[in-house]
């Protein structure tokens, strides 16, 4: 369920920048969702960034596994829609405490939903994870929803700060907007 | 079909259905016309396995219901966690249920978005207190057979020393009775999931059959083979939960707000129809979006083959944030396969004639909704589909029959040139209590009936 943040008002205004300074904890207040504390919508959206330390020798299977996301979307440029996303970023890097991997992904459905519906496409589509090369991942995740949702839960590390020049902006009105100006475009053309 | 020599926690190998071992409450729906629900406390284990063997008789089964028998027992018995522990189901065993289920329906009410009037503070007949423990459910052709049962259960209950009536609820079908509805009007019981290997027939639009693990534990779901189920299995196999909601309808504010935004009958219905998405005849506004056509309302080959992505994807029909198109959306969300409900229930207290006042009288929707995994099932469905103000990008608004509304939420009615917002949408129903409970299966039934040991007994609550 969508939290208001303390500077969200109901019906926000896209036009005015907006930052929000976000608690140690991820939150402002502790609101329960269904498995575990909601983290708040923010100017830039609902979002996580999950890092966890890369299993010995898997740094190529990660790698690879960049490839087989761009091959699927490829073959399906809608795979990845049930997930709502705005932008995904995924990192490798190492500042010596060994290689980690970072997710951070930029979405519009809550933090719950997400995970469940990112599970039920990695067993629908047969297409394994790359958190099988993670540390910490749980074995039986194709029938522990409550194990992953606590991996990710675990491994996420809230932002303490948040920026949307365009605040709140959902990717579905951010498409709308451009068919739109497409078909304004068009309609003028066809005026000429 | 004939239950297999099988161990304790095996299961048949061909994963059909044990009929016999199910109760019947979410397979098949007897022709009832009243209804008890009893909430019950034990105050010992002792006392409440006893209460309960000599009840397991009057379960009636999946198989003995559906075959329609004559003198068929319509009696469902379910326990909360609480009731599990408090009949001696030992702490390894109980610690293996699901969360959710383990904290119970008033411990979530935040995440179910039941707050403000609907919390459970409000709520009524011990629902929210842990002492809750047992649900006796009593379906009865009419109300002079369901006054007998009530009679026999209360001389059998005095005969049961520790255990307690907590709190009651009568339910009684609207007249006229030849279709289901409820106290706003509006038909009912016109879509519902049609479970894999029922036998069920199949109406146009009701979606693909539904593996039956989505609503009873040990089989299959829509992900595969089941997994994670509580222990010991012959607790958990052929269970289900349901979460329980009493609902009060405001008639009499619904019935205000239809003449405050229709001036003639034909827009008052017009705007009944805008909040359910169908006609108050059942009638979808995808099929029919401008006039009521009430013979397709009750056609049942028609009145559900629809959907929303290709038929009306803009809402002009039905809006996006109509009651049935939050509850089941269909083509436009994603993972349907594992978000169904199955819905029982009935309408409690008498109709509000028309063109009466609100008289102040208790009356609504008492009802189940019947799941294999609460927060994922019926959870989500509150959480996301019900009281998530942004849903579907709407923005600021939520169920409009039975989210919770606090007279500052809205309801977009898409329209060309331009949709039509209602702004500060009244409630129209308070949530006045809710609980989950477990449904087991006849054989968890006597498992439960024939512990032994109390290691919890005579417990006291204190809050
Ligand atoms: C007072 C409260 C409620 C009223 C008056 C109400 C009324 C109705 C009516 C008249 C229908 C249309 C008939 C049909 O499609 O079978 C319906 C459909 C439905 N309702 Fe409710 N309902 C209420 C609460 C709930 C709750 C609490 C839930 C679940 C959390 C729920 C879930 C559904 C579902 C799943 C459908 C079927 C949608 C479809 O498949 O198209 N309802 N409801």
């Amino acid at each position: 369920m969508a939290t208001p943040g303390p500077a969200r008002p109901k019906e926000s205004d896209w036009t005015k920048p907006a930052a929000m300074a976000i608690p140690k904890e991820g939150y402002f207040t502790l609101e329960q969702g269904r498995y575990g504390p909601i983290f708040p919508k923010t100017p830039a959206c609902h979002g996580f960034s999950v890092v966890a330390k890369v299993k010995d020798g898997r740094e190529q299977a990660v790698r690879d596994y960049g490839k087989s996301i761009e091959e699927a979307v490829k073959n399906n440029p809608s795979v990845l829609a049930p997930l709502k996303l705005h932008y995904l970023r995924w990192i490798l890097f190492d500042v010596g405490s060994g290689l980690h991997f970072m997710y951070q992904g930029i979405f519009d459905t809550d933090f719950d939903k997400y995970l469940e519906d990112a599970v039920a496409l990695f067993v629908k589509t047969g297409i394994t994870t790359v958190f099988v090369n993670l540390e910490g991942w749980p074995d039986d995740w194709k029938t522990n929803l409550s194990a992953v949702i606590k991996f990710f839960r675990e491994h996420q590390c809230p932002s303490f700060l948040e920026y949307g020049e365009y605040p709140y902006v959902t990717a579905d009105q951010v498409k709308k907007a451009l068919k739109l100006k497409a078909a304004f475009a068009n309609m003028l053309d066809l005026m000429q | 079909m004939v239950i297999l020599q099988q161990s304790l926690t095996g299961r048949n190998e061909d994963d059909a259905l044990e009929l016999e071992d199910i109760q019947h409450f979410l397979m098949s729906r007897p022709p009832a016309r009243a209804a008890r629900y009893e909430f019950l406390t034990f105050r010992s284990a002792a006392c409440g396995r006893a209460w309960l063997m000599g009840l397991i008789d009057k379960v009636g089964t999946a198989k003995a219901v559906g075959s329609n028998l004559v003198d068929s027992r319509w009696v469902t018995i379910g326990f909360t966690w609480n009731g599990l522990q408090a009949l001696g189901v030992d702490e390894v065993s109980l610690a293996t249920f699901p969360e959710e289920f383990r904290q119970g329906m008033a411990a979530r009410a935040e995440i179910l978005g039941t707050t403000g009037a609907n919390h459970p503070d409000h709520w009524v007949g011990s629902l929210a207190r842990p002492e809750l423990h047992a649900i006796a459910i009593l379906f009865a052709r009419d109300v002079t057979e369901r006054e007998r049962c009530r009679k026999e259960h209360e001389r059998y209950l005095a005969q049961c020393t520790g255990v307690e009536l907590l709190s009651c609820l009568d339910l009684e079908a609207l007249p006229p009775f030849d279709y289901a509805h409820e106290h706003f009007g509006y038909r009912d019981r016109l879509s519902q999931p049609v479970i894999e290997g029922t036998g069920v027939e199949l109406t146009p639009g009701s979606g693909p059959p539904i593996k039956p693990g989505e609503f009873f534990l040990g089989y299959p779901d829509e992900d595969g083979p089941a997994a994670g189920m509580p222990q010991p299995g012959i607790l958990s196999r052929n269970g289900s939960y349901v979460a329980y909601l009493m609902m009060k309808e405001h008639v009499g504010a619904f019935r205000d707000f239809l003449r405050e935004h229709g001036e003639t009958p034909e827009q008052q219905e017009l705007i009944a129809a805008k909040l359910m998405g169908r006609w108050r005849s059942g009638a979808p506004l995808v099929l029919t979006l401008d006039k009521d056509d009430p013979s397709l309302g009750a056609d049942f080959q028609r009145n559900n083959a629809f959907t929303y992505a290709d038929m009306d994807p803009h809402g002009y029909a039905c809006p996006l944030g109509a009651h049935i198109r939050r509850m089941n959306p269909r083509d436009t969300a994603v993972n349907m396969n594992r978000r169904k409900m199955i819905r029982r229930g009935g309408t409690y207290g008498p109709p509000l004639p028309e063109g009466r006042p609100e008289d102040g009288i208790e009356r609504g929707i008492a009802a189940f909704v019947g799941c294999a995994s609460l927060v994922r099932q019926f959870e989500f469905a509150m959480n996301v589909w019900a009281n998530d103000p942004n849903f579907h990008e709407l923005g600021n608004e939520r169920d409009p029959i039975f989210g919770t509304q606090d007279g500052t939420f809205d309801m977009t009615i898409p329209k060309r040139p331009v949709r039509k917002k209602i702004r500060g949408l009244p409630a129209f129903t308070t949530i006045r209590g809710g609980a989950y409970f477990f449904l087991p299966s006849i054989r968890a039934l006597r498992y439960l009936a024939s512990l032994s040991g109390d290691h919890r007994a005579d417990l006291n609550y204190e809050d």
